[in-house]
């Protein structure tokens, strides 16, 4: 039989060819992850096992944590109570009379971690009544720091009723009234469900995606996808958006587990929750690809993917340890961190119920983070395989 | 008895429900140059593991160097050596420390790596590239010091895994010249290949098809029987009836 | 839309002068190789591993930029045109290169897409080698032997009726049967009219393409057809044969006579150093005199496994 021998000299449609390309790619992709047990494992098993044993707080010392000391009373006892505050390590007092909008304020954004508040009466309640009160407002919402910070507190009064004990005979029963602010419970589950959606996105986007990519050029199969008609950025394209889909399902299921199963409810927009979360996979997504670039084999990408994201993300997040606590350098480090941000603008949203007119700094940062990355391979694309 | 090298009996290696040898029976006398044919799937890799002590048979007897293959399958591993064309040595050490470090697992001492290291290098004639990485060595050199290293605790048979795979045809003879010169000294070479002019330098070659040993006899006499003149056509002969095309 | 002028009668490839370097330089693959593919022909790049076989496809597949020369496949530049080349050709590089956890069928069907067509659309072209992995279609190709993978991979190749057809090394590693299967699959895609560059290792199947270049250490050696090739082969060739061969060969190697002999299956493949004739009854008696018994000595054809040998061993093997 005689072919008439010549290219495709058809007329495509090059819309629907590329359409065609693309979906015909990604359920290749789909393919793979689903026939792959190991990798379905880790895709879907380890977000899930985090959530659920996620259990384990660490409990660290803190020192040098910002408090407003509400000083009402002035007078001879809440002075000297004030300081021993002062004198002790773990706190860094600033003393201010602040309303309670201006409290929550400032422990909403951060500032301070505590309030300590004496009424005008206090030394007056003290000396005539034997008892007295002061307020202690804590930020919860981190539990591991609020409990360390108010029994720091407490032991600090403690001590003054033992000294004035000893000195004037006289017994004080001073009753903080500590009110926990976010997460009156103390439940692990507000503080780490979003540190885990941080490291499970940065998991499966960055490294998956790596190891993807690696492993069509490991096994040949992307020299033949570049000698084809096939435009190499569909190629990439191709790759991202499975896991980007997978890692959607997996933050729906996160958050599906921790209103049901953890009781903790979602106080703010869940779209917007989704929409920051699509802009924190994308810069996962652009991180995974640049390691796929320099990575020679599976191993290596997995490895890098570890070492470079794995590590800053459960360290400089701030969700398993407290960031101000590090060595300087390392908080600098943090900076650049995108799960860092995403990790606050989650809480924000998740815990405190906040609207994008809170987040909008830290969506800058991430955007910003995530344009460069895409940038950057943008540059470093390669339509040859050296 | 003791002039035979490796005897097996119907030696059957099942996964499962699939037979992967199928009742082999031959045996390999010290000192010969034994070709072991098949095609891919055919069971020779299954087979030669458990010759070399890697994997226990389902049933049937194996006796490789004087050794069980089910009782004693460490003492074969230390009388055999082993080469193939997937595991050869470390690309990123140099030739001497390729020697050192498996002349040190083959169980030798230090004067014996440093002697016999010395007349290996002056042997292969590459006594000027001891400190190169192997790596940067062509594959046809990379092939022969492999082989070298192999028998360097001079073992009783040595294991060779399609070792001429690709290389240039001035090599693979060389590389046969040196398979000749550790028959003379004494060690048994059990080779498989996929160049069936190479199986016409054995001494007596066995043809696995679909898990069975379907000839086995010296070149010559296998010729005769079907009646062609080469080797390759004796293996086409026979392997093109198998039915294991897709396995 | 590439158009390519059929009036003319053209290459399906051209190499002029092309050099590859790896490592910054350090590493010579390829060194000024030319030589042309015409339409419709077979052509066969003969040589061992590391020769630059592999390297010469990654560039005329446009995979690669090569340092230093011109190439065009199909009329179009690999530097410039090279979109327009990536449309029109097939690949099937070194190793198996499909998708391991995908069935047979889906394999097929991914590469379809990916070149704007469909199986049905081609199928005719395919069919020969289809059917004969049709029963498997099903299977996950990763579990299919080497010889199947093989087949299919062509397939893969071809689904696209590709005006050049690149195939690197593709019956390496497969059992001598499938090898043979393969080879007449290509024949039959000889009448289809497709350009076939392959590359092989091995000797016997160069007999088999319609020209062949013979490579190693990066330099192209020899362009010719088989018939060709071999009658460059200066002087004769004789089979010796003896009862021992292998102190048959040492002897052949020692004797003064003898300007190279190496083993060639059952015979020893002996080249004299001047004066052919003369050279047989003194070496029957030298063997006699060595105590060799059933001595054979046959002139016979070069072969090009022979002539190989001798156009890159130089000193008496």
């Amino acid at each position: 039989m005689n072919w008439p021998v010549g290219p495709n000299v058809k007329p495509i449609n090059m819309n629907s060819a590329v359409l065609k390309q693309l979906f015909a790619f990604i359920r290749k992709e789909f393919y793979h992850v689903f026939r792959d047990r190991k990798t379905l494992l880790m895709l879907f098993g380890v977000p899930i096992a985090q959530v659920l044993l996620f259990g384990f707080v660490l409990s660290n010392e803190i020192k040098g944590s910002r408090i407003v000391v509400c000083d009402y009373a002035k007078d001879y006892g809440s002075q000297e109570i004030i300081r021993k505050i002062e004198a002790s390590k773990y706190f860094k007092v600033q003393q201010a009379n602040l309303s309670h909008n201006q409290i929550e304020a400032a422990l909403r954004s951060g500032e301070i971690k505590m309030a300590v508040i004496f009424p005008d009466h206090f030394y007056n309640d003290l000396s005539h009544l034997n008892k007295a009160q002061i307020q202690v407002i804590a930020d919860a919402s981190d539990p591991n720091t609020a409990t360390t910070l108010t029994s720091y507190l407490s032991n600090i009064i403690n001590d003054y009723q033992a000294e004035a004990l000893a000195q004037n005979n006289m017994s004080y029963t001073i009753v903080p009234q500590i009110k926990m602010l976010y997460n009156p419970e103390l439940l692990g589950a507000p503080n780490f469900v979003p540190g885990v959606m941080a490291l499970v996105l940065m998991l499966i986007c960055a490294m998956m995606t790596a190891v993807g990519i690696v492993k069509e050029k490991e096994m040949g199969t992307m020299e033949i996808l570049l000698v084809s008609p096939l435009k190499p950025y569909l190629v990439i394209i191709s790759k991202t958006i499975p896991y980007l889909l997978i890692s959607l399902l997996n933050l729906t299921a996160i958050l599906l587990m921790s209103v049901y199963l953890l009781d903790l409810a979602i106080k703010g927009s869940v779209l917007l929750l989704f929409a920051e979360s699509t802009l924190f996979i994308i810069s996962c997504l652009a991180l995974g690809l640049l390691i796929s670039v320099g990575a020679t084999s599976q191993m290596a990408a997995m490895m890098t993917s570890q070492m470079s994201l794995m590590l800053p993300t459960m360290m400089l997040t701030g969700f398993m340890f407290p960031i101000e606590n590090m060595p300087f350098w390392m908080q600098g480090l943090s900076y650049i961190v995108p799960s860092r941000y995403y990790y606050t603008i989650v809480k924000a949203i998740m815990l405190q119920g906040l609207g994008f007119s809170a987040i909008w700094r830290e969506t800058l940062v991430l955007a910003a983070i995530t344009a460069v990355l895409v940038f950057i391979n943008v540059r470093k694309f390669k339509i040859r395989l050296a | 008895m003791d002039n035979i090298a490796i005897k097996a009996v119907n030696l059957t290696k099942r996964f499962d429900d699939f037979v992967a040898v199928d009742a082999i029976t031959f045996d390999v006398k010290q000192g010969e140059i034994f070709g072991f044919v098949g095609a891919n799937g055919a069971g020779k890799t299954t087979a030669m593991r458990i010759l070399c002590g890697l994997s226990t048979p389902t049933s049937g007897e194996a006796m490789v160097a004087g050794f069980d293959v089910y009782k004693q399958a460490e003492e074969i591993k230390k009388n055999i050596g082993y080469m193939s064309q997937k595991f050869s040595l470390y690309e990123d050490l140099t030739v001497m420390e390729n020697i050192t470090f498996y002349a040190g697992i083959y169980g030798l001492k230090d004067k014996e790596i440093k002697d016999r290291g010395a007349e290996l290098l002056e042997r292969l004639g590459i006594t000027a590239e001891a400190k190169t990485f192997v790596g940067s060595l062509p594959l046809g050199w990379k092939q022969k010091l492999a082989f070298s290293v192999a028998v360097i605790h001079r073992p009783k048979i040595v294991f060779l895994d399609e070792p001429t795979g690709g290389v240039d045809p001035v090599t693979r003879r060389q590389f046969w010249d040196l398979i000749y010169e550790a028959s003379d000294r004494g060690i048994t070479v059990f080779v498989t290949t996929h160049y069936m002019d190479e199986a016409e330098y054995c001494g007596r070659v066995s043809v696995m098809v679909d898990g069975r040993i379907d000839a086995f006899d010296t070149p010559a006499n296998l010729k005769k029987k079907f009646g062609v003149d080469s080797m390759n056509k004796v293996f086409y002969e026979l392997a093109r009836g198998a039915k294991r095309k897709a396995d | 839309m590439p158009i390519l002028n059929l009036s003319k009668k053209m290459s399906a490839i051209t190499l002029d002068n092309i050099t590859k370097t790896y490592n910054k330089g350090t590493v010579l693959a390829v060194d000024k190789a030319t030589f042309e593919v015409a339409e419709g022909e077979t052509f066969g790049l003969i040589g061992p591993d590391g020769a630059g076989k592999t390297s010469i496809f990654r560039v005329l597949t446009t995979l690669l930029l090569a340092e230093g020369g011109n190439a065009t496949v199909a009329g179009f530049d690999v530097v410039k045109d090279y979109e327009k080349i990536r449309n029109c050709i097939g690949y099937m590089p070194g190793r198996f290169s499909l998708y391991q956890d995908l069935t047979v069928e889906e394999n097929l069907n991914f590469f379809a897409t990916i070149f704007n067509t469909t199986v049905k659309e081609n199928y005719e072209l395919i069919r020969d080698i289809y059917v004969q992995i049709e029963p498997f279609k099903d299977r996950r190709a990763g579990k299919l032997s080497g010889g199947m993978k093989q087949k299919l991979a062509l397939c893969c190749a071809l689904i696209h009726k590709p005006v050049v057809l690149f195939l690197d090394e593709p019956t390496t590693g497969v059992d001598a049967v499938s090898r043979v299967e393969f080879w007449d699959m290509l024949k039959r895609l000889k009448h289809q009219g497709i350009s076939i560059l392959v590359s092989t290792p091995y000797m016997d199947e160069a007999a088999l393409c319609d020209r062949i270049a013979l490579i190693e250490g990066g330099k192209i050696l020899s362009i010719a057809s088989p018939a060709e090739t071999v009658k460059k082969y200066p002087g004769k060739l004789f089979a010796v044969k003896a009862a021992n061969m292998h102190l048959l060969l040492q002897d052949l190697r020692s004797y003064e006579g003898t300007h190279s002999c190496f083993t060639f299956g059952d015979a020893m493949h002996l080249s004299f150093k001047q004066n052919a004739d003369a050279g047989v009854s003194k070496l029957t008696n030298y063997l006699t005199a060595k105590g060799h018994k059933q001595i054979e000595i046959t002139e016979i054809p070069a072969g090009i496994e022979d002539y190989f040998i001798r156009i890159t061993e130089k000193a008496n093997g």
